[in-house]
């Protein structure tokens, strides 16, 4: 079903038709190490080592150390630095929402993409056509981050991680409140929430806030420094506290929040009957949730739902769609059921932040 | 109806029993009269309405959405409720139908988050398509169409957000009652239309739980007995009070709750056919011999088939009610409508559901074919015929013998089943014994010790004090069992996977297998798994095993190495083993559990199929069932 685009590749190496006419894939092709805008002369979240990197958001699948050069939002910058130490990159150029920055023959422009703190779509545009490459983006209100910004343009590039009609996710609010019944109903249990470090964790502690929860909320070791980073941005997350050498019994009736992997490993013993729930936009398809031993899903999710996805795709008006990483078929089914082309890309490389998150090793301390 | 899925939801995901029951008398306490009376007549099995069939649900979402994404979506979800409940595209009304003279249905500004949202996008998508016609990059194609159901572009989708309850043009969604009570009389051309209706009004849970409910298939868990258990609690009352009462009340069980809430006095069972708890019987150890005198017990085969009671009484008007009760007290009268014209003597019968054939005890394996059935067919019945063995008589007419000793209900007993005389109904024989070498004798040979030909279906005896009173519950030196001791084998631990709540750090459900000859010589053959038997400190062990020794990972499962000098040998007790087709190996245990740890033990010493093909004996009717069905 899902065929390679061998026909771009080879109307790219035409050289002649990049000099007369611009088609969008003259401007942004896939190739093996990213997304490639060969008239700007850098790629978009490479996955592999390049001389330039343009980088939408600080996931650890978009955002991969030893370019030779990163442009990115100076949140995205921190976080990289965050994570792979100061010498991430060759150097560093950090760009603000709105901001327009000549790259050889394009010009790229920042636009916020609600999915992460410092997360962006980067519009590129040569001549008088504009693409956008959203990265990873939802149209849901974030407490964390700068909400969404529809860009119009010629061709938009969309994300599929949740491109299947049954992916519909609510209100974010109304799953903490259902955090919050579990609480109540079961004081003397720890609960456990498992949720992506970056991102995911700080949001679901904001939402917890905005409910009305004041009580100090617990943290896997894994998360502190992420989130601290969050607070030292000027988002209020209360009272946190590290999860490690506080007795069991202390954790009657509290909250933790802790990668994924970790709630389902030797680390939960030192809760008190722990119900362990998850916040992600998977908990939608029950099954989904069983395999995880889940008991309590939490429909959080940071990607665009079904109708995010339509949705925008139609507003930014564009005539031609590529679509990523996820669910391509039913996307690219929708878009040319409404009279739009479109096609899958194959990146290779990226996937759900929430699915890669590498696994604690079994015994560690963290 | 939604806050009923909601629980349905939240039990469906609950492993720990305790915390299903909290779940449930929570929900007692929070939801008012008659929903929770519904309620509990839901998770008990108690509603009565034609099913829904899941074409009919196909067809429902096939008129609303387009087919390739339907089949991408059920593909992706593996389930027809689940997937429609998930994708169900609320119908965009068309303004000038549905509302004549009113403006367009604005979003509710009072709407959180969601509200914000769309007044967010709205400015920003104008603003920015202004800017960008300035910037002279204009859209190539013109938006597509809106107001197409799903995901129809951003005006498509505040439409579709309108419909929202909180505005004023929607209906609210259906309480339970109204979906309970509707169903019962809906005629079956009005269901589609009726349907649609609610899914359009319950949120994406609501409609699960309806789909769930409306097509027979909750199957979430929860047995009747426990459902009874949490209102019960609600009361702080003992379940067995409910069980008695039971028979008489129906829903929505205004009396019951008034009861438990401390409004009303308790409801008169008046049914003709009560139930009566059950007693029950401690296992022996060998230490407790010595304490007894043989002289004071009687002694009887433990048959192994179901504890029923059969219970027959006269209502006002002298007619004969007959009643068949599980050993909790659940109804199962409908499963076993062969026996009801046996039952026309009034009085309580406690005794064991077999299945006969030729006058011979079929083996539990064949009596399951009999259980939990919905439909019980002509063919069903003439193929696994029922019957009743008796061991205990707790009412003769209208007389209560519970308080009379042992030996002398034994005595009516023996009476009662002679004016009875029905070829389905017979008295479970006593062992006679002297000593209690003579019933050790006899235990170890039921067939020569009087069982006979039925001497597969005896999994040990009972002891019974001469002049023991029928006691409800499991009141001590009483009645004792004494168990045939199980079957063992050595078998390989194969894969593990993580338990569930206090244990879901663990790995707690073992997969075994013993050796076959295999293509490429001798390989392991997975026939069984068993998650308990062992201790708390066995399961440390194991799990420590279990994470040091993986070979693969597939979600929760672990794949542990089991070669033939590398692995885990775990001796496996099980009570009976039984031909399937569903299992590579060909045969399933039954109750199998982990009797001890075999660290001394290398795998290539661990037992071969042949041992357990051994103790099968050949079944012929099962094989013939199991080809009627698959």
């Amino acid at each position: 079903m899902r065929g390679s685009s061998p026909r771009m590749t080879g109307e790219y190496q035409n050289t002649a038709a990049y000099m007369t006419s611009m088609r969008p894939q003259d401007i942004l092709l896939p190739v093996a190490s990213g997304l490639c805008c060969k008239p700007g002369g850098f790629h978009i979240d490479p996955v592999r080592p390049v001389e330039r990197a343009v980088i939408t958001h600080g996931h650890s699948d978009h955002a991969r150390a030893g370019h030779g050069a990163v442009l990115a939002t100076q949140e995205t910058l921190d976080m990289m630095r965050l994570r792979y130490g100061e010498n991430f990159a060759g150097t560093t150029q950090a760009i603000r929402y709105g901001e327009e920055i000549r790259l050889g023959d394009v010009s790229v422009r920042f636009h916020p993409a609600g999915h992460v703190l410092g997360s962006a779509q980067i519009a590129v545009t040569c001549k008088d056509t504009c693409i956008v490459a959203s990265g990873d983006y939802k149209d849901a209100p974030d407490p964390t981050c700068t909400p969404f910004e529809l860009v119009p343009c010629d061709v938009f590039i969309t994300e599929a991680t949740f491109g299947l009609p049954v992916f519909r996710h609510g209100d974010a609010g109304d799953e903490v409140k259902k955090l919050l019944a579990s609480v109540a109903l079961f004081p003397e249990r720890a609960h456990l929430v498992g949720a992506y470090s970056l991102g995911k964790a700080q949001r679901v502690i904001a939402l917890l806030r905005e409910a009305g929860y004041d009580a100090p909320i617990y943290l896997h070791g894994a998360m502190e420094k992420i989130t601290e980073y969050y607070q030292s941005r000027g988002i209020d997350l209360g009272e946190l506290r590290p999860v490690k050498g506080v007795k069991k019994a202390a954790l009657a009736g509290t909250i933790t929040l802790a990668p994924p992997s970790a709630t389902s490993d030797l680390w939960t013993r030192r809760f008190p009957d722990p119900v362990t729930a998850f916040a992600s936009g998977w908990m939608r398809v029950r099954a989904r949730a069983r395999q995880r031993g889940v008991e309590l899903p939490l429909v959080i999710s940071d990607h665009a739902d079904w109708d995010g996805l339509t949705a925008t795709v139609a507003a930014t008006g564009a005539g031609e769609i590529w679509v990523t990483h996820g669910q391509e078929d039913a996307l690219v089914h929708w878009c040319k059921s409404q009279g739009l082309r479109a096609q899958p890309l194959d990146l290779v490389g990226y996937g759900d932040e929430e699915e890669s998150e590498t696994p604690l090793p079994d015994e560690a301390e963290a | 109806m939604n806050r009923f899925a909601e629980l349905l939801d939240r039990l469906a995901y609950e492993p720990g029993r305790n915390n299903k029951l909290r779940l449930i008398t929570g929900y007692f306490r929070e939801v008012g009269d008659p929903d929770r009376g519904y309620a509990l007549a839901a998770l008990t099995g108690a509603l009565s309405f034609k099913h829904a069939k899941p074409a009919l649900i196909r067809d429902l979402i096939a008129s609303r959405t387009d087919p390739v994404l339907f089949g991408l979506s059920y593909d992706y979800v593996g389930d027809l409720s689940e997937t429609v409940a998930l994708m169900w595209p609320k119908r965009v009304p068309s303004h000038d139908e549905s509302f004549p003279g009113y403006p367009p249905p604005q979003p509710s500004p009072t709407r959180g988050e969601g509200a914000q949202l769309r007044a967010r996008r709205q400015t920003s998508a104008t603003t920015d398509r202004n800017s960008a016609s300035d910037r002279g990059t204009a859209p190539t194609v013109p938006s597509p169409l809106v107001g197409e159901g799903q995901g129809g572009g951003y005006s498509g989708r505040d439409a579709g957000d309108a419909l929202h309850p909180s505005n004023h043009n929607t209906p609210p969604p259906p309480t339970l009652t109204e979906v309970v009570t509707t169903l019962r009389t809906l005629g079956k051309t009005e269901l589609p239309k009726q349907l649609e209706r609610w899914l359009d009004e319950l949120d994406e849970t609501g409609r699960w739980a309806l789909l769930k409910l409306v097509t027979g298939a909750l199957r979430i868990g929860i047995s009747a007995r426990l459902a009874k258990t949490a209102a019960a609690a609600l009361g702080d009352k003992d379940p067995h009070d409910i069980e008695l009462i039971w028979p008489g009340l129906s829903p929505p069980y205004l009396d019951l709750f008034a009861w438990l809430e401390g409004r009303a006095e308790k409801p008169v069972n008046r049914d003709p056919a009560p139930f009566r708890p059950v007693m029950l019987a401690h296992a022996i150890e060998d230490a407790d011999f010595a304490a007894l005198d043989a002289a004071d017990y009687v002694a009887e085969w433990k048959w192994d088939g179901i504890r029923v009671q059969a219970v027959a009484g006269r209502d006002d008007r002298g007619h004969v009610t007959a009643r068949l009760y599980s050993r909790t007290g659940e109804d199962i009268t409908g499963s076993f409508p062969d026996l009801v014209p046996s039952l026309r003597l009034p009085g309580a019968i406690d005794g064991e559901l077999l299945v006969l054939r030729e006058g011979r005890v079929q083996s539990f394996n064949v009596l399951q074919q009999r259980l939990n059935r919905k439909v019980v067919s002509p063919k069903l019945i003439k193929e696994f015929p029922i019957h009743l063995r008796a061991y205990d008589l707790l009412g003769d007419d209208a007389n209560d013998l519970r308080e009379l000793p042992f030996a002398e209900r034994r005595e009516r007993l023996e009476t009662f089943i002679r004016k009875l005389d029905d070829p389905r109904i017979d008295l479970s024989p006593t062992v006679p014994f002297a000593s209690w070498e003579a019933l050790t004798a006899a235990r170890a040979d039921p067939a020569g010790a009087g069982a006979g030909e039925d001497a597969d279906a005896v999994e040990g005896v009972m002891l019974k004090r001469r002049d023991a009173p029928y006691l409800p519950g499991r009141p001590k030196g009483q009645w004792w069992k004494w168990k045939r001791d199980p079957h063992i084998v050595d078998a390989v631990l194969m894969y593990a996977q993580r338990g569930h709540g206090k244990r879901s750090s663990y790995y707690s459900d073992y997969t075994f297998g013993v050796w076959t000859e295999g293509d490429g010589g001798d390989e392991l053959v997975p026939v069984g798994k068993a998650y308990f038997g062992f201790t708390d400190e066995e399961l440390l062990q194991i799990d420590r095993f279990v994470r040091r020794n993986t070979t693969e990972k597939f979600g929760p499962v672990r794949h542990v190495v089991h070669e033939p000098d590398k692995g885990l040998v775990l001796e496996v007790a099980f009570e009976g083993l039984q031909r399937s087709p569903r299992h590579k190996s060909g045969v399933a245990m039954r109750f199998p559990r982990i009797s001890r740890l075999r660290w001394d033990k290398p795998p290539r010493e661990a037992d071969r199929l042949e041992t357990l093909e051994k103790m099968l004996k050949a079944e012929p009717a099962e094989i013939e069932v199991g080809g009627a069905q698959g």
